[in-house]
């Protein structure tokens, strides 16, 4: 299949349905390599990824790393404590600079929203969004998607809770225009003070109540609650957000049987998600890890095809 | 050096006139304001220069309240010098500097600095803005008399709001015994929490800080009491919300003495111009929602908006392109593009044409306490003459200010200013 479309993944926004299945169909080849004994392939040798994250990240950078060396390119990380960021070379500076140093792909993550939109319009090397801001986080939506259609088959009328901190939640936006794209019935779920009403306006449901809100669900997300929202009137205290949006068994019981629940990592176990359900038989947390490695590989393969217009 | 313009449809508001009529300038002040055609025939002095205002508008120079010249302090995006000449390129005469230069314009040394400028190497006229608090830290008055003094027309923390009420009452206090106009910049700040866009659904999803609307209509309806309370005169600077135009109404009909500008962005753009992470569409207050542009629109109708301002915010070419949008600066280059915006709503039927040009001289002529923004005979010779009908695609690049940044950049505008006389001045522009 023929492998049209933007030189860069700034977002899931900027992606057809199409499109979006391309890339979790072409991530399904991609799994089957991992699963050899011999990982790596040299689709993509003697090109150079540098990893640009300027937000501290682990899992996400590993994830690029890895899945860029088991494509048999040259990687290099730059990470903000080590950068020239620091000592006041601006962003844009930096990101030519590494272009110019032979970058082919650049993963860029970083706290301001819009920051890989920005540097497109300067740079000529792929740019993969890996988290702007509070914007979009494709590669994990794309995994997630992968995951669900190896769980569930597909995504047509599909019953999706996503939980928590939506408003500043890039993986939940991400996911919201991804699987609304692919017709999943999507239900978002959260304190008034993080979920909008406007959202709405998506052709997705709101509500404030668990029980609602994981009624009858298929995939259950939830995500990160990010701590330091407590001190600003977000919501009271954490005991109290876990005791109304927190996933326990019990509550999970309001999902079908077959739930699956998934979290992007890392998680607050005890005041998102408790424990028992964490490492439960509905969660694929591990698997959500494993795909995001076939995912990358199919984004920075079929990427590194699109020459310039 | 004697000018006669002749053949031209004027519309002086200030003489309630709009019609044909012949002007005749003479060492740089109206000499003759003909309304017949007679002077075209007999009576003309010899050695004047005939400017042939057939098909065009001839209009008082335009006053703008609400400018950011930049210097001193920021001069890679503006100077005393560009700014000024980027006002007579769209046809203003008059501009108020505001004070958040560097340093603040907050004592009368600095806006001595600025008029002695002016008068070396500006092109129009500049009035200065004092600063109301030192700093416009929002924390102690500034020395609003001997600013005042020193030239400063009104006082504003422009860019900052006065965030704390009892500052605000005691500058309105203070100002009333001066008859002092402070300008409010109308935003709480705790509300708009550092907001870079209009808070709503493309917000959320651009994942981009939102600046409710509330925050302004709150800061408004906040300024509007206190001015009643203390009877110091307040004008609300660049208006862009539905509810602000609504408390300023209301106020107004009750007989409160406030006015009210609005800027040409809030009328032409909604926030979707940002789409893209577009740093040109960003500006505070932000670009709000649809239903907000018509409220404005029907605010500038019946009077709830006094005047049009340009806001103008000049930057450098960098600070826009090769920042993220939470780091850009916010502001739009507007002097050069406020007119064929406005007279847009000339065409859509929003204002009549004398009201268009009376927001855009007379009104500001009075909220100053000016004599500006007219053509009767004895005053300056200071008008623009303004081919309504030509089309143009803007070219920001060729702006006279130093500050390129506009959304507007690569639109089709029509109306544009060919002709601009200050005094003595007579400038000829291309539309860009």
């Amino acid at each position: 299949m023929a492998s049209a479309g933007s030189r860069h993944l700034l977002g899931i926004k900027e992606l057809s349905a199409e499109e979006i299945m391309f890339y979790l169909n072409s991530a399904g080849s991609f799994k089957d390599i991992l699963k050899r004994d011999i990982k790596k392939v040299p689709a993509l040798r003697g090109r150079t990824v540098v990893n640009l994250f300027l937000e501290p990240s682990t899992r996400t950078r590993t994830s690029f790393e890895l899945a860029a060396k088991r494509l048999s390119t040259d990687v290099i990380n730059f990470s903000a404590p080590s950068s020239s960021i620091l000592k006041g070379e601006s962003l844009l500076d930096t990101a030519l600079t590494i272009e110019a140093l032979g970058a082919d792909i650049i993963i860029i993550r970083n706290s301001s929203s819009g920051t890989p939109h920005m540097l497109s319009r300067h740079l000529k090397a792929h740019l993969i969004n890996a988290g702007d801001g509070t914007n979009e986080h494709p590669t994990q939506a794309l995994l997630d998607a992968f995951t669900i259609k190896e769980k569930k088959g597909g995504f047509e009328g599909l019953k999706v809770s996503i939980v928590g901190d939506i408003i500043h939640s890039r993986v939940a936006k991400s996911n919201i225009y991804c699987l609304k794209k692919l017709g999943a019935d999507i239900r978002l779920v959260g304190p008034a003070t993080l979920l909008p009403e406007e959202f709405r306006e998506l052709g997705v449901s709101t509500t404030s109540s668990m029980d609602e809100g994981l009624d009858g669900a298929d995939v259950i997300m939830m995500l990160r609650l990010q701590l330091e929202r407590q001190g600003k009137g977000f919501f009271p205290t954490t005991d109290e957000y876990f005791r109304q949006w927190g996933l326990s068994k019990k509550r999970l019981e309001a999902a079908k049987p077959d739930a699956i629940v998934m979290h992007p990592g890392p998680m607050n176990r005890g005041i998102e998600i408790a424990s028992a359900v964490a490492d439960g038989e509905n969660s694929v947390i591990l698997e959500q890890v494993t795909n995001g490695l076939a995912v990358r590989m199919a984004v920075m393969y079929h990427l590194d095809e699109r020459k310039e217009q | 050096m004697r000018i006669l313009i002749t053949g031209g449809h004027v519309i002086d508001p200030s003489q309630e006139f709009a019609g044909r009529a012949d002007i005749v300038i003479e060492d740089g002040l109206i000499k003759t304001f003909a309304k017949d055609k007679k002077l075209r025939n007999n009576g003309l002095p010899e050695h004047i220069m005939v400017i042939d205002a057939a098909g065009m508008w001839v209009v008082p120079g335009l006053i703008d309240m609400h400018t950011h010249l930049r210097e001193p302090g920021y001069e890679n995006k503006e100077t005393i010098k560009t700014g000024t000449m980027a006002a007579l390129r769209g046809g203003f005469t008059t501009v108020c500097a505001m004070p958040n230069t560097n340093p603040v314009n907050d004592n009368p040394g600095v806006t001595e600095f600025i008029l002695k400028k002016a008068r070396a190497e500006g092109n129009a006229r500049v009035l200065p803005i004092g600063a109301v608090t030192k700093g416009q830290m929002g924390e102690e008055l500034a020395p609003i008399y001997m600013m005042r003094e020193a030239g400063c027309i009104a006082f504003s923390d422009d860019g900052r709001p006065v965030a704390n009420p009892l500052i605000m009452r005691r500058a309105l206090e203070y100002a009333k015994g001066l008859d002092a106009l402070i300008i409010s910049h109308a935003e709480d700040p705790l509300l708009s929490g550092g907001g870079v866009m209009n808070e709503g659904l493309l917000s959320a999803t651009m994942g981009l800080k939102g600046s409710p609307a509330i925050a302004e209509e709150v800061m408004i309806y906040r300024d509007i009491a206190l001015s009643e309370l203390t009877g110091g005169r307040v004008h609300i600077a660049h208006v862009s919300t539905l509810g602000g135009v609504r408390v300023i109404r209301q106020a107004k009909e009750r007989g409160v003495a406030v006015t009210a500008e609005t800027c040409p962005h809030y009328f032409s753009l909604t926030q979707e111009a940002v789409t893209g992470f577009n740093t040109h569409a960003k500006v505070n207050p932000p670009l709000r929602t649809q239903k907000d542009v018509e409220a404005i629109k029907e605010g500038l109708k019946d009077g709830a908006i006094d005047i049009i301002a340009t806001d103008h915010a000049p930057h450098g070419r960098a600070e826009k392109a090769s920042r993220q949008f939470d780091d850009a600066p916010p502001g739009i280059s507007g002097l050069e593009t406020a007119l064929p915006l406005s007279l847009a709503l000339v065409e859509k039927g929003v204002l009549s044409e004398m009201e268009l040009i009376r927001k855009l001289t007379r009104n500001p002529a009075r909220i100053l306490r000016i004599d500006g923004g007219t053509l009767m005979e004895g005053m300056p010779a200071e008008l623009a003459i303004v081919d309504t009908q030509r089309r143009f695609v803007l070219k920001a690049g060729s702006f006279m200010s130093l500050g390129k940044n506009t959304p507007f950049d690569g639109m089709e505008l029509k109306g544009a200013v060919v002709k601009t006389i200050f005094g003595e001045k007579v400038m000829e522009w291309q539309p860009a």
